[in-house]
């Protein structure tokens, strides 16, 4: 009984802490003459003008656009790649290096180059947000194939199951478990790069018109862009889980009756 | 059917090399079902694993139907202890059993056949699409059984299947495998520390000595063909067998023991 209450309460303190901390927001900010902190309300009234829907064509599904490609063309390419290097130890150490070195840069300081070789374009931004997400699922494939269990590797063996079918229906799954961990980092980067990338010589987008709204001192329409940025990173990490706990479903049952 | 010749299995090279196979050498008839028993630590998985193509032995060779193994053999199936991490815990127990099938090329009805009959002949058909997580141990390795089953192996092997699982369990396994064994026909080796599930298991038993492993005796099990948990038990042939298997191991095991000694006394009687 009580452990159903501890929920019931957890529920209602993760709806009511935000909306407490709003009221709070909004009563500080109700009859603010500071420039660069515009009453709350100010915001929000500026922020329904501007994105529902007004700039959603323009701004926000390029945003959604480049880092749905970025985010994707990493996943693809970091787990054909992990998978590669997972079963074969002489690529793994012959790759070691390189991929240690490519992950250590920081991913901002490639924006220079990739306009340089790339341009200013679409293209470029969705390089560098798929460039950076990568690494961590690369390395998280890598280790969840190397981690599968010796046992599971002997079954799979003493039946005979080679070639695509060891590779998709059991070194995948069993390596999934990891390889959404580091989905998960990758995601939260693919949007910290959407922004920077689009801060940097764009056209439009979210980061763009956070910007622009500063430069232009357009402080309420700035803010609501940050407001905007913030739910956007809820949201996408919310969705993630969900698809997370549908597919891994298996691994949480297999996890829970181990400890058990 | 099975033959191994003077197989060696050792482990690492110069001073740090672990002799875990010394010589064996023994064979398995069709339809046999042989029980190889000894102290632990010695070598019975190695062995095992040299059977199944897992592990290359160092010298000497196992040939099945005269052909040697040196990898997996197509109608070989292997039952492991650790069933909790055999079994593909996101496949659901049809998958799991269904999936070795794949690359026979069957046909989806032969193989659904053959999975439902497999299921069915370890008792687990309302379980067909529960995940192995869902079910106890026994019945995971139940599920481990009947993959190997559906497998159509004419030889499968058994490492210490029931060794983790409780008792109760345990017995009521013994006996499945004694019925499966017998509607399928399989020649079964298996590999355990029980002696008490040797010889109520086995057609024969061959002993293991302590590494390096070589066969200490091979004995033939004269009792019923078909076995019952309390009539076999209760059997004087069972009490002597079982004595004499556990005599044969102990006499080994003490016997490696003293033969150090004796070299040593002098030398420290010396100095």
């Amino acid at each position: 009984m009580t452990a159903r209450r501890e929920r019931w309460l957890g529920a209602g303190l993760e709806v009511t802490v935000p909306i407490l901390v709003l009221v709070i927001w909004g009563l500080w900010s109700a009859g603010s003459e500071t420039y660069y902190f515009p009453p709350l309300t100010d915001i929000l009234s500026t922020f329904a003008d501007t994105w529902v829907f007004e700039r959603v064509g323009s701004d926000v599904v390029p945003s959604l656009v480049r880092m749905g490609l970025g985010f994707g063309i990493a996943v693809v390419v970091a787990i054909a790649t992990g998978l590669l290097l997972g079963m074969s130890p002489r690529a793994r150490r012959s790759a070691a290096p390189i991929v240690e070195f490519l992950r250590a840069i920081p991913p901002p300081a490639l924006l220079p180059f990739a306009i340089l070789v790339i341009g200013v374009g679409n293209s470029m931004k969705v390089f560098i947000i798929a460039f950076v997400c990568i690494w961590p699922i690369l390395l998280n494939t890598v280790d969840g194939v190397t981690g599968v269990d010796p046992t599971l590797r002997e079954t799979t063996r003493v039946y005979g199951i080679t070639g695509p079918d060891r590779l998709w229906r059991v070194m995948l799954p069993a390596a999934s478990p990891q390889i959404f961990a580091g989905m998960r980092t990758s995601l939260s980067l693919a949007l910290i790069l959407m922004v920077i990338s689009e801060m940097v010589a764009s056209t439009n987008g979210i980061g763009y018109f956070v910007l622009q709204s500063q430069r232009t001192f357009a402080i309420p329409e700035m803010w609501s862009g940050i407001l905007l940025l913030g739910i956007l990173g809820y949201t996408l990490n919310g969705a993630f889980m969900l698809i997370e706990r549908r597919v891994l479903r298996w691994h949480r049952g297999a996890r829970a009756s181990a400890l058990s | 059917m099975l033959k191994v010749d003077h197989l060696a299995k050792t482990y690492g090279e110069g001073d740090d090399a672990v002799r875990a196979i010394g010589d064996l050498e023994f064979e398995v008839g069709e339809n046999e079902f042989v029980c190889i028993v000894g102290p632990s630590g010695c070598g019975k998985t190695t062995l095992l694993k040299c059977m199944s193509g897992l592990l290359a032995p160092t010298r000497g060779e196992i040939r099945l139907h005269d052909r040697r193994i040196d990898g997996p053999p197509e109608r070989m199936a292997l039952v492991f202890q650790e069933y909790g991490r055999s079994l593909y815990p996101w496949m659901s127990v049809r998958q799991n059993v269904a999936f070795p099938l794949r690359r026979k090329r069957l046909g989806r009805e032969i193989a659904a056949e053959l999975v439902e009959r497999a299921v069915e002949s370890v008792d687990l058909t309302g379980f067909l699409d529960r995940y192995p997580w869902e079910l106890s141990g026994g019945m995971q390795q139940r599920v481990a059984i009947a993959r190997a089953l559906a497998y159509q192996p004419e030889i499968l092997l058994m490492d210490e299947p029931f060794a983790s699982v409780d008792a109760q369990t345990r017995a009521d396994l013994e006996d499945l495998i004694l019925e499966v064994r017998r509607q399928y026909g399989v020649t079964v080796v298996f590999v355990t520390h029980d002696i008490d599930e040797s010889v109520y298991l086995g057609d024969r038993i061959v002993v293991l000595t302590p590494a390096p492993t070589q066969v200490q005796e091979t004995l033939d099990v004269d009792l019923p063909a078909v076995r019952d948990q309390l009539e076999t038990k209760e059997d004087p042939e069972f009490a002597r067998l079982r004595a004499h298997v556990y005599r044969s191991i102990k006499r080994k095991q003490t016997a490696a023991e003293p033969e150090r000694a004796p070299e040593e006394q002098p030398a420290t009687a010396r100095s």
